[in-house]
């Protein structure tokens, strides 16, 4: 990712504020596209429509003071969860590869990738 | 590389300058993955080191490793980058090499922020962020010449899917090539100085893209980019940066503008190729990992980590220049700290060695992965015979690759091969038999002006050195030449 991309390092203007307003279909099919979900115009409408209601519910915080509140970014008031750096056991490759629906010397087999790694 | 592709010119034209950020991924050489127990380990048989927290199979929880966690604030207090509270986020994508269609990364709060990294030449380059994430699995394009869009197949290895990765983004501080490749180096200096990573770039440990514009010369402005991918060493670095930058001054001068986008270094052709255009802007929907809490360093900690960094690069330069009294050249100094062979030196020079001696003879002729046969002491004798004239310089070389490989003394190496350079009546002898039997060059040696003179003296050396078989001290035949044509000949001619 090149910086330009990259959001601020303050967590506050991370994320866009103003969440409330109408998602258009053009967005909701935007959003399909990334999930790689089709929908026809109908069911993208009703999606919209749905996903705004969401947008409208979350805005409702809006209308509280936050200031001084540090955000949060987990329900649970843990911080610092690590375990120790020692290996555990593997899976057997066998028993893995036996899921998968294509397989080649000892590899996951996929259909060819078109398009760079992102 | 094909001798057909014309060679690109070594600059670009001097009123335009560049524009140069480096993003380096760097893998930590921690025993396990980022978030499961699995081995990190390379060259591994594949999908061997995997489960199902790798394999993003459902119902698996990610748990951090710690050590990976101070691997990285390791580094960012070395990078002198402030250490904070930071969360973990998905970075959403359809792509194989991550089963779970997500990369766990840190975006808008990483572990590490707003450091620099001062160059060997005392520039200073911002690093804007260094960030945990994981690695991604490999895939490897079967058919089509290996090219991904002629592709027939592809194999996916999972056993680099979750190795923990710090990617470190610099600012676009960087003027050209040269320092780009030094800004590596150094980084990769420090990386080994702190022992987080074994940074190969061959191996892939440590991997580089450079984002490359170019401005009028003076100006301050950004202008398009181009992110370029695919750079597996430090060559294929600068010549992807001269040729970028050309191709963009070619660009700009014609009235056209670069496309923002992300470009493949060909090294077969030495040139970029276009990939994913950067217009249809990458869209990976962060958002912070449910799975993970946030990292929150105490004080302590990073106080505790602060204090147990070993002597950085830069350091160690100085420490060796100061030992050397001057004798030391800033590129052996270099190769030296870059090596982890500055230690061995500064102990020899404090056994007596000559700095300057010490330091040549380890920067040019011990580049080895393991010198640990070598000792101070073994060193300093060595270096010692080589200025008491024991030794030649080019014999000095055999006995110090011996002493690597565990051949004991350079005494009792030189004593096994018969060195001993000659001097004296025993050389003298050899240098008459020579100008005997090369009565034209002689004379064209004694007769000739300085160039003809250097010339053949390097002839008739090059007949004492065959003679004695590389025993005999160079310096010692140019005198013992001049003394024969009743003219000095100054030493540095040979």
């Amino acid at each position: 990712m090149s910086p330009a991309e990259r959001a601020p390092t303050d967590s506050r203007r991370a994320y866009p504020s103003g969440v409330s307003g109408r998602i258009t279909r053009d967005e909701a099919a935007h959003v399909a596209r990334l999930a790689r979900l089709r929908f026809s115009d109908g069911e993208l409408d009703e999606l919209a429509a749905q996903l705004s209601a969401v947008l409208d519910h979350a805005a409702d915080v809006e209308a509280l003071d936050v200031t001084d509140i540090a955000p949060t970014s987990h329900p649970h008031p843990l911080v610092n969860v690590t375990r120790a750096d020692e290996v555990r056991p593997s899976l057997d490759r066998d028993e893995v590869l036996a899921q998968a629906p294509s397989v080649d010397s000892g590899q996951f087999r996929v259909p060819p990738i078109l398009g760079d790694a992102p | 590389m094909s001798p057909a592709v014309p060679e690109r010119a070594p600059a670009v034209p001097e009123d335009w300058e560049l524009v140069v950020g480096l993003e380096v991924h760097v893998e930590l050489s921690t025993a396990t993955k980022l978030f499961c127990g699995c081995a990190n380990r390379f060259g591994d048989e594949p999908n061997t080191n995997v489960c199902p927290v790798c394999l993003g199979l459902p119902g698996s929880l990610p748990v951090t490793n710690s050590a990976a966690v101070d691997f990285a604030m390791r580094l960012g207090r070395a990078l002198g980058c402030e250490v904070r509270g930071a969360v973990f986020a998905r970075k959403n994508y359809f792509y194989p090499d991550m089963p779970k269609d997500y990369q766990i990364s840190q975006y808008d709060q990483p572990t590490n922020t707003e450091g620099r990294l001062e160059l060997p030449d005392g520039r200073t380059v911002g690093i804007e962020r260094a960030h945990i994430e994981e690695d991604t699995g490999k895939t490897t394009h079967i058919g089509g010449g290996g090219r991904i869009h002629d592709a027939d197949y592809a194999l996916v290895d999972y056993n680099r899917a979750g190795v923990p990765l710090v990617e470190i983004v610099s600012r676009p501080d960087i003027g050209g090539a040269e320092q780009a490749r030094a800004y590596v180096r150094e980084l990769r200096a420090i990386l080994l100085a702190i022992g987080v990573s074994d940074a190969r770039m061959e191996e892939g440990s440590m991997r580089v893209d450079a984002n490359v514009s170019v401005r009028p010369a003076g100006a301050d402005e950004l202008r398009t980019r181009c992110e370029i991918k695919n750079l597996s060493s430090l060559r294929a670095l600068g010549r992807a940066i001269v040729y970028e930058a050309q191709r963009h001054v070619d660009l700009w001068s014609g009235g056209e503008r670069p496309r923002q986008e992300t470009r493949h270094w060909d090294e077969a052709n030495g040139r970029t190729t276009p990939g994913r255009s950067k217009e249809d802007a990458d869209d990976y929907r962060y958002f912070q990992d449910p799975d993970l809490v946030p990292l929150a360093p105490a004080a302590e900690t990073v106080a505790a980590i602060d204090a147990a960094l070993p002597p950085l690069p830069a350091a160690r330069r100085a420490d060796l220049a100061a030992d050397g009294g001057g004798a030391v050249s800033a590129e052996d100094a270099a190769l030296l700290v870059e090596r982890g062979q500055d230690g061995l030196v500064r102990a020899a020079v404090a056994a007596g060695a000559d700095p300057g001696v010490a330091a040549t003879r380890v920067a040019n002729d011990l580049a080895v992965d393991d010198w640990s046969p070598v000792t101070p002491q073994g060193l300093a004798a060595l270096v010692a015979m080589e200025t008491s004239g024991r030794l030649t310089a080019t014999q000095s070389k055999q006995v110090l690759a011996e002493m690597a490989e565990g051949g004991g003394t350079p005494d009792a190496i030189a004593q096994r091969h018969g060195f001993q350079a000659m001097a004296g009546d025993d050389l003298a002898a050899v240098v008459d038999q020579v100008i005997a039997g090369n009565p034209d060059a002689w004379s064209r040696f004694c007769a000739g002006d300085e160039a003809e003179r250097k010339k053949l003296a390097g002839f008739l050396t090059g007949q004492v050195m065959r003679a004695t078989r590389g025993r005999a001290d160079g310096a010692a035949v140019n005198r013992l030449l001049g003394e024969r044509t009743g003219r000095q000949t100054e030493r540095d001619q040979v």
